[in-house]
């Protein structure tokens, strides 16, 4: 293989890395701020200009609290599963074009890790699988409300896999390729061509899908304070805490760019302003979820269920049955 | 207004109780699809999602940002007590007459006095135990003379507390009194400040 190649890559994946590890901080402080001023709060004010240096007091603490083991945990389990979740957020970001291609100094920069053909079902696949994070997590903390946390997060996620994957399906028969690239590319005619127009039915669904799979507030009974503390991360402290909620706010933002460049276009003809107008509808998905925190109430596991179950699973499908009729005939 | 309706808790036309109106839940599933259907596109979920944003936009912020920002007290709350002194000659005004140490219900005020030079009776020690009162403000109630009255200092921190309630901590300074910022207790018979309270003369 080609060491230009390789080098290119690790230096696109250090970036990566690095700029959403950042965001997942600056997300917290963006929640933070955002959920105080519905609440007619301030947030935080204190450290640094409006606050914003909380984060890296918030790092500082993380990384310098002690790393508690307890007693009865399994203890290899317990110490891999919050890199699980953070290594699966990071992974499903390989094949998510962040940017159009552009060229510096004559050399021409594609900004995806890897432009797999199947890139959405990677996507998918592998975001699945951040699913033994709270799993395993859950149930090696010797902890009954780790336990039930994990149960719910097993249910909830596989649950979740099925109408992400069926809603998506429509979209996907229309564009006929997995790649990402190829599904923006469709849609490079502007905003009469997103797919949103075509297929609103799986735009929703695969939106409320997305709050599942991030385990954000109107699903968040994975780890609900006011029923199961802090679910799978009740045993956990300093940066092993750290790690799953860095997991959890880079799954926010690559799940906002996957909804972002299936559903909205993506970085359209790959202009300058297109890219800058991915970065906007990924900044509205990523507000959404805040906004929904502050407004919606949670529901119940049951509720849960029976909501991806009986309504939006027969959805999904039915929305798949029509899509195809429709471009049979 | 007269409660005779409220008295009677039966339901009945004469009463002011009254079954509130609640609908029948559903029971067959095409009434629960319905009530589902119903529930669903209402749009209450846009509802909260408004509320919120119009909170946001709106940047009516309350939080007080304590330390640097301050919420007005009432004028007669009670806090750590004071002693006043008289706006003429800034002689103290207690005349050591004990009645606040007979009434404090949780007997924490201590006096000594004496007989001084000129016959008056002068307040040696004067102390209010903090571990034991109650803040109820008889001692500030019951002064003849409005010596002892309530401030409004509430922040209370220190190594020891007693430090707020000995005689010349809770004394007014006299460069306090001179510069007018003694404030008067606002109670029941309370001067206006800079009115005259003389001392009481010997002859009394």
């Amino acid at each position: 293989m080609d060491m230009a190649f390789i080098i290119e890559t690790i230096v696109k994946i250090v970036v990566i890395l690095l700029v959403f590890s950042a965001l997942a901080g600056l997300g917290t402080y963006f929640e933070r701020k955002v959920l105080a001023f519905m609440q007619r709060r301030l947030g935080p004010m204190h450290v640094g200009p409006f606050g914003l240096l909380q984060v890296a007091a918030d790092g500082i603490k993380l990384f310098t609290k002690e790393d508690i083991i307890p007693q009865n945990v399994v203890k290899p389990i317990f110490k891999i599963a919050p890199v699980i979740t953070a290594a699966t957020a990071f992974m499903a970001a390989a094949a998510i074009p962040f940017w159009p291609q552009f060229t510096v100094f004559g050399y021409t920069v594609h900004p995806i890790v890897a432009d797999v053909n199947i890139g959405i079902l990677y996507v998918l696949g592998v975001m699945a699988i951040g699913l033994y994070g709270p799993l395993l997590g859950g149930m090696a903390s010797a902890n009954k409300f780790s336990l039930i946390s994990a149960a719910r997060s097993a249910a909830v996620f596989i649950s979740y896999e099925v109408i992400s994957g069926l809603s998506l399906l429509a979209p996907l028969m229309l564009v006929g390729s997995l790649s990402l690239i190829d599904i923006n590319n469709y849609q490079a005619g502007g905003i009469g061509n997103w797919i949103v127009w075509s297929q609103p039915v799986a735009f929703i669904l695969f939106w409320i899908a997305a709050f599942a799979e991030t385990g954000r507030t109107p699903f968040h009974l994975v780890a609900n304070d006011h029923e199961i503390i802090d679910g799978f991360g009740t045993e956990y402290s300093g940066m092993r805490w750290g790690l799953f909620f860095i997991g959890e706010y880079a799954n926010m933002f690559f799940i906002s760019f996957v909804i972002a460049i299936i559903f909205l276009g993506g970085f359209g003809d790959g202009s300058i302003a297109g890219a800058f107008q991915l970065l906007l509808k990924v900044a509205f998905f990523f507000f959404f979820f805040l906004w929904t925190r502050a407004a919606w109430p949670d529901v119940r596991p049951d509720q849960l269920m029976w909501l991806c179950w009986k309504v939006l699973m027969p959805i999904a499908v039915i929305n798949v049955v029509i899509t195809g009729l429709v471009m049979m005939f | 207004m007269h409660s005779e309706p409220l008295n009677d808790r039966n339901v009945s036309e004469h009463s002011a109780y009254y079954y509130v109106d609640i609908e029948e839940y559903p029971t067959t599933g095409w009434d629960k699809f319905k009530q589902v259907v119903k529930r669903t596109f209402r749009g209450e979920l846009f509802v909260g999602l408004w509320v919120v944003m119009r909170e946001m936009i709106k940047f009516d912020i309350h939080t007080v940002k304590y330390p640097l920002e301050k919420l007005p007290i009432g004028p007669r709350y009670r806090a750590v007590h004071k002693l006043l002194r008289l706006w003429e000659s800034g002689y103290e005004r207690c005349i050591g007459c004990g009645l606040c140490e007979k009434i404090c219900i949780s007997d924490c005020i201590r006096m000594d006095t004496k007989i001084d030079e000129n016959s008056r009776k002068e307040v040696t020690e004067y102390s209010i135990n903090l571990g034991r009162c109650i803040f109820c403000g008889y001692c500030a109630e019951v002064c003849p003379e409005l010596a002892i009255v309530h401030g409004q200092r509430y922040e209370n921190g220190s190594e020891q507390r007693a430090h707020f309630v000995i005689k010349d901590d809770m004394l007014t300074p006299l460069d306090f009194l001179t510069s007018g910022q003694q404030a008067e207790y606002p109670g029941f018979g309370a001067i206006t400040p800079n009115e005259s309270v003389t001392k009481t003369p010997l002859a009394y």
